[in-house]
């Protein structure tokens, strides 16, 4: 499922380079749910970067759903993000100004699948259909989470990253998105890579990748 | 879903989506095409101002006659090399007009004019004005009509019968409106009846209004008619009506063939007389017009350059507050391309509705002015397409820079920035 080969990963910094990513290697299989852990500076926003297609690597090699993407252009990145990829994130990242039902239909714009019952069904996943036409504003926070899972899940995507999905909850809400996230794992089988440095969540997770100083310290099942 | 149905969809989602941003700062919005509405509004209300004045003048040309032409003398080089004014030479005769009528071809009504500023009194009321001599075909070659009365007629013409016909404002300035009819007129040394009052023509320069007319013979009566060297009696000018405009230009070469030869110039000496045709004047008077109307759409449009630049400026401000939101659709898989035209026609969008509100804010200013103001306005339909379209040309041209700079944002740090 997803296969990443020596990347490396450096940016220039005035006239040094900073290298962020030394060599770092694994593979994840279609299904599996993994954590990947490490302190801040270690380098894995970075992989969650490369991993989401938002960057791409110095070198080495990255497959992801059989199709090698470290040399694409910028507009091929966005296709696979658009059709392959559904992101989690600590920040949320829904559009104020939409409807709960419009962010999640924003989602399968971009992958050209729009359609209106499929983002319902995606808030009805998450439970939160009575609160399709709320905005984020007028949403608790585990409910815009909420909403971002849903945006993330309606295109059906092989991959979904959640960047630290619960480091802006209080824990109670943080538990609500653990469990809404493993739960929807486990009935429809997707592949979740979880970026996090909750070792409680983590314990949630079938296998935890730890970073350190750029590279993989430590990959073990739980 | 359908293919089909997902390409339509595809064609609308970013006019849903610049509509979603336009309306999301609805202030916002309403100050920036502010620009643009006041300057379309102005291009529309000043060229309006300037069709109409245009329109004005060649109506009161046009009645008239575009088939009118006037013969004048032209002006003599005195002693010392000095140029006179134009009509000072005394070039034009009674003969000179009789000719024309019998040897040129698609003339009609040849009228001889001879005219003199005279003292005009009656009662306690007296005024300087234009007496004019004339034939009775002045009326038919000025498209005269009489208030009230008649004009002169051959007989009195061939009678030297002392009676005259006044302009409009001449009878309002000596009768004030009263009944002019049967009353005495004193002209320079002659005493004249009143027969009749012309309708009003409006004020062109020469305009008959402020003119006397009297029978050519009473008028050779009134004052000392000058002769030529050859003994041909002067006049102050002939004008005629061209039977086919298309002709015109022919008809003005046989005239000057024909005065050129009575008047015995040498093949290098120019012309003693000029030759006005009112087709011409009024194709002039139509030139200087259009000049005029598009400086004042020209100065309009600068006022449309800074509407564009203030929404420039609004939509770079709009590309910053909104990288975050940019940042989030680069994740969802949004191409470089659909940011770009979301912005794009966002600005095209904006700059459209102030085109459109311009139009409506001009056009009825347009309408006021004419309904309550003493101008008269005309707003022509391919003006008002100009500016609509105009306006969106501007949002396409002062969007293009901040669209192209949206599109181009990193979307790791697009999605960083708060």
């Amino acid at each position: 499922m997803i296969r990443l080969q020596d990347i490396v990963k450096t940016y220039p910094m005035g006239n040094r380079e900073l290298t962020v990513l030394r060599g770092v290697s694994f593979t994840i299989e279609q299904g599996e749910l993994v954590a990947i852990m490490g302190p801040s500076g270690s380098g894995k926003s970075t992989i969650l970067n490369l991993l989401g297609c938002l960057d791409v690597p110095t070198s080495g090699s990255y497959h992801i759903d059989g199709q090698e993407v470290s040399q694409l252009s910028s507009n091929e990145l966005a296709h696979i993000r658009a059709h392959k990829i559904g992101f989690v994130f600590q920040q949320f990242n829904l559009l104020p100004r939409l409807s709960a039902l419009s962010n999640v239909i924003l989602g399968l714009e971009y992958a050209d699948s729009d359609d209106r019952k499929l983002a319902m069904d995606s808030l009805t996943t998450v439970g939160l259909a009575d609160r399709a036409h709320h905005r984020p504003t007028e949403l608790s926070g585990g409910e815009q989470q909420r909403v971002a899972i849903a945006r993330a899940l309606a295109k059906n995507p092989p991959l979904i990253l959640a960047d630290e999905p619960t480091g802006n909850l209080d824990s109670r809400s943080g538990e609500e998105i653990i469990s809404i996230l493993t739960s929807l794992h486990e009935e429809q089988k997707i592949t979740l890579v979880m970026i996090t440095h909750d070792a409680r969540i983590a314990q949630h997770c079938q296998r935890i990748i730890y970073i350190k100083d750029g590279q993989v310290e430590k990959d073990e099942k739980v | 879903m359908k293919r089909s149905e997902q390409n339509v969809k595809r064609v609308f989602r970013p006019f849903s989506n610049a509509w979603g941003g336009v309306t999301s700062h609805k202030l916002r919005s309403m100050l920036t095409i502010l620009g643009i509405v006041i300057g379309v509004s102005a291009v529309i209300a000043l060229m309006s101002i300037g069709k109409g004045a245009e329109a004005d003048i060649l109506a009161r040309i046009q009645t008239l006659g575009a088939d009118l032409m006037m013969i004048n003398p032209g002006s003599g080089m005195g002693a010392g090399g000095i140029r006179g004014a134009q009509g000072s030479m005394t070039t034009l005769t009674m003969e000179d007009a009789t000719a024309i009528a019998n040897k040129v071809e698609l003339v009609s009504s040849v009228t001889p004019i001879y005219s003199k500023s005279l003292q005009l009194i009656a009662g306690s009321q007296n005024m300087n004005s234009q007496v004019t001599g004339t034939t009775p075909d002045y009326m038919q070659t000025y498209n005269l009509n009489t208030l009230s009365g008649t004009f002169f007629s051959d007989y009195d013409l061939q009678r030297g019968t002392r009676v005259a016909v006044l302009g409009y404002n001449v009878w309002q300035t000596l009768y004030g409106g009263s009944d002019p009819l049967g009353q005495d007129l004193r002209l320079g040394t002659i005493i004249v009846r009143v027969i009749g009052v012309l309708e009003s023509k409006g004020s062109v320069s020469g305009s008959p209004d402020d003119k006397v007319f009297i029978p050519l013979t009473a008028m050779q009566q009134a004052v000392a008619q000058q002769r030529t060297a050859r003994g041909e009696q002067v006049i102050s000018s002939i004008s005629l009506k061209v039977k086919d405009l298309e002709q015109s230009d022919k008809i003005i070469t046989d005239i000057t063939g024909l005065l050129r030869t009575r008047h015995q110039l040498a093949a290098t000496a120019e012309n003693d007389f000029t030759i006005t045709s009112m087709e011409e004047v009024a194709s002039t008077v139509s030139e200087t017009m259009q000049t005029t109307t598009m400086l004042l759409g020209a100065i309009a449009a600068i006022s449309l350059l800074v509407g564009g630049i203030g929404v420039m400026n609004i939509m770079l401000v709009s590309v910053l507050e909104r990288t975050r939101e940019i940042g989030i659709r680069k994740a969802l898989g949004a191409l470089d391309r659909d940011i770009w035209i979301q912005f794009l026609i966002e600005s095209a969008f904006l700059t459209l509705a102030g085109g459109l509100i311009g139009v409506v804010l001009g056009w009825g200013t347009a309408i006021l002015l004419n309904t309550f103001g003493t101008m008269h306005t005309l707003v022509s339909m391919d003006i008002v397409i100009l500016a609509v379209s105009v306006s969106v040309g501007i949002g396409l041209f002062f969007g293009f820079y901040p669209a192209w700079q949206a599109s181009r944002l990193n979307p790791i740090e697009a999605l960083r920035h708060d």
